[in-house]
């Protein structure tokens, strides 16, 4: 080989630089719980994410996908390290994902300071939606105070005149609690924040609602501590005495072990199996036909993560690094949602519709939720107000 | 204060719930000088255990019997194959040992039974609750539960106290070089007693299957407390972990009952629901800091160390 061609070899080189990085992938980080007793919410929250994929072809804005998945073992430690390490090791473009609120709270920081493109898909906390709001994190879920506002809004409807609330002394569980007491206007006879995530048995705290009488018990237990709540509710006798209605805590990954000490419970959701628009049906029917399960809400929430970026990536034709106006096409949310479309208010938090929800058994024998009624349309969080961006 | 008795009730039986586990540890502990981590593991197996008859037969009663009898023989089993290896050596070597045991049963479960956990219902009958004395409402699977482990109470007891299997029990647990020399098979004695120790745990996995679920892990944040209570009992005292377990139970039920009521008298209601279920998570942990103080042996020493 002469000289000549070496040189050349080393301009094509060189000139092949700037179109390499052309066509380069996309990379997302997707931060969730893959191991110990909620491994089930992340791997359905994996599945929809590529499911969500595939419905795009694999293609993100043109340009081919590498999906990184981290376990944040519900941790809020672990989640803070696994996202500067998706951060600082990684490079990915985008990070995804978060279960819990207190780990997506924890893991806040590294991701604003980098200004990496953020798509919470589940976590809610109320700071989020107002002073800790930020230009490059959106949300394809809601902000956790809402479903319980709903809920006690439907509470004030069926005129129930007292209640008694439990859930975990975490975040989520102190926004919970909060939501409804926001909005529900009766009596409050007792409120209990118990150790989370470790604390499973309820024995003490189903006393005291009993002591306490309501006409009502409230509760939000997400994930594995659901099973336990409401099975330990059911075996306290509480059942006939003391209605229940909940919050994310029966869903389509709790439900095949609840079966019927779930039927009764009516809770409130942003989403729901059955919404009867084209996205929702085609997401529901190819899981249930890849997975042999049923998706709930943690994934279909997720499924819309991968279409919202793929708005962005094809906005700025591939072009990452324009983050700006990657940010201004993902705030018209222009894509189709399964919840049916929704806009975004000023803190990237959707505005929404929220339904309320039961559970039946169907032809096949399953236990699943289904919309009973739309609760309220259009529903936007009280702490947009908070958020500094207009 | 028939609150206040429904809320003793409710500690005594996580308390016994507790017992099950911590006499399997003690007896292992200080019979075989062995720390065992992997204790949660057999109790985690003997709640899948359950929850698979239950589904195979069909019936309760039966599970519960199958799968006590299937914790026995995998505790046994482990003894021969693992355990038994570790004798001669170190604590810290038990620790990493039994830790790895840990790992792997958990990654065995997620294999068999995969990661989302198992259910094990109970017979609808024991769906409700009953009147103990008037006004005070107790469910009836709890109460079965306060029964059968009071029962079990009393025969390890017997066994220990009043067999001869006992005697040579606590004969091997003072000097295990005599008792073999005395012609007892001492490696036999030894798998008995594992086993005897993963039977209780898989009976306790099995007891609070139907309250808790059954999941991966299930056996990691109870078993601290099973440690917490046999330091407060003393090691390898059955009395000892009695004792303390329900005092265990009493302690913590009692402190999420009502520490966050009293702290609402004297502070305000924001301070109060914060520090009280601190407070009530912490005390149990209290309570065994001042047992390592005062009374570093436990409360009830075992007479032979």
């Amino acid at each position: 080989m002469t000289r000549t061609a070496i040189i050349a070899a080393a301009v094509l080189t060189i000139a092949a630089g700037p179109a390499a990085a052309q066509d380069k992938t996309v990379k997302i980080g997707f931060v969730s719980t893959f191991s110990g007793p909620t491994a089930a919410i992340g791997n359905d929250m994996r599945n929809s994410f590529e499911l969500g994929l595939d419905h795009l072809g694999r293609k993100l804005g043109g340009l081919p996908v590498e999906v990184i998945y981290e376990d944040d073992q519900v941790k809020p430690e672990v989640g803070v390290q696994k996202t500067q390490k998706l951060i600082e090791s990684d490079h990915v473009d985008f990070v995804a994902g978060y279960i819990w609120s207190n780990v997506m709270l924890a893991s806040l920081k590294p991701l604003v300071d980098s200004k990496t493109m953020t798509v919470v898909t589940n976590a809610g906390a109320s700071q989020l939606a107002g002073e800790l709001c930020s230009p490059y994190v959106f949300s394809t879920s809601w902000n956790n105070d809402e479903t319980p506002e709903q809920l006690g809004n439907y509470m004030n409807q069926k005129g129930i005149k007292s209640v008694f609330m439990m859930g975990p002394n975490y975040t989520a569980g102190r926004d919970m609690l909060a939501g409804l007491k926001y909005t529900y206007k009766g009596q409050i006879l007792g409120e209990e924040m118990t150790r989370w995530p470790d604390q499973l048995d309820f024995s003490a705290e189903l006393s005291k609602a009993r002591a306490a009488n309501p006409d009502a018990l409230f509760a939000f237990y997400p994930g594995g501590p659901g099973v336990q709540f409401i099975t330990q509710y059911a075996q306290s006798g509480l059942k006939g005495q003391i209605p229940l209605y909940t919050v994310f805590t029966i869903d389509e990954l709790s439900l095949p072990r609840l079966k019927d000490l779930a039927v009764g419970v009516p809770s409130v959701q942003a989403w729901v199996n059955d919404l009867p628009n084209e996205t929702n049906k085609k997401f529901v029917a190819d899981y249930i036909a890849k997975y042999k399960i049923r998706p709930s809400f943690y994934g279909a929430d997720t499924y819309d993560a991968p279409a919202l970026i793929d708005s962005a990536v094809a906005a700025v034709k591939g072009d990452l690094s324009k983050k700006d106006d990657m940010r201004k096409e993902m705030e018209k949310a222009n894509f189709k949602s399964v919840r049916g479309n929704f806009k975004y208010g000023n803190n990237h938090i959707p505005i929404q519709d929220f339904y309320l929800q039961d559970v039946e058994k169907n032809a096949e024998g399953d236990y699943v939720l289904h919309n009973v009624a739309l609760i309220q349309k259009d529903v936007q969080d009280r702490f947009h107000g908070a958020c500094p961006m207009k | 204060m028939l609150y206040f008795i429904e809320q003793c009730l409710n500690g005594v039986q996580l308390g016994l719930l507790l017992f099950l586990l911590a006499a399997g540890l003690t007896l292992v502990f200080g019979i075989m000088d062995l720390v065992n981590l992997a204790h949660g593991s057999l109790y985690m197996l003997g709640a899948y255990f359950a929850a698979t008859f239950a589904v195979w037969t069909g019936s309760f009663v039966l599970a519960v019997i199958l799968a006590v009898a299937g914790s026995l023989v995998v505790g046994m089993v482990l003894e021969v194959v693992a355990i038994r290896r570790l004798y001669d050596r170190s604590h810290l070597d038990h620790v990493l040992g039994t830790f790895g045991l840990l790992l792997f049963f958990n990654e065995l479960v997620r294999l068999i039974w995969g990661p989302a956990g198992m259910t094990l219902a109970l017979p609808t009958e024991m769906l409700t609750a009953v009147q103990v004395i008037p006004g005070v409402y107790y469910p009836i699977y709890r109460l079965v539960i306060i029964l059968a482990t009071l029962a079990i109470a009393g025969f390890l007891y017997v066994v220990v106290m009043r067999s001869r299997l006992g005697m040579l029990i606590r004969a091997g647990a003072s000097n295990r070089e005599m008792v073999g020399a005395l012609g007892i098979n001492i490696k036999l004695l030894y798998t008995l007693v594992f086993g005897l120790g993963a039977a209780l745990a898989g009976f306790a996995g099995v007891m609070q299957a139907p309250i808790l679920t059954v999941q991966i892990g299930m056996g990691e944040n109870i078993l601290i407390l099973a440690f917490v209570v046999i330091i407060i009992g003393g090691v390898g005292s059955i009395r000892g972990a009695l004792v303390a377990s329900v005092l265990v139970g009493l302690i913590d039920t009692i402190g999420r009952a009502f520490v966050t009521d009293l702290l609402r008298r004297v502070l305000s209601t924001n301070a109060a629901d914060t520090l009280g279920p601190a407070l009530s998570s912490m005390s149990i942990y209290m309570v065994m800091a001042a047992v390592l103080v005062f009374r570093p042996e436990g409360l009830f020493p075992a007479a032979s160390r």
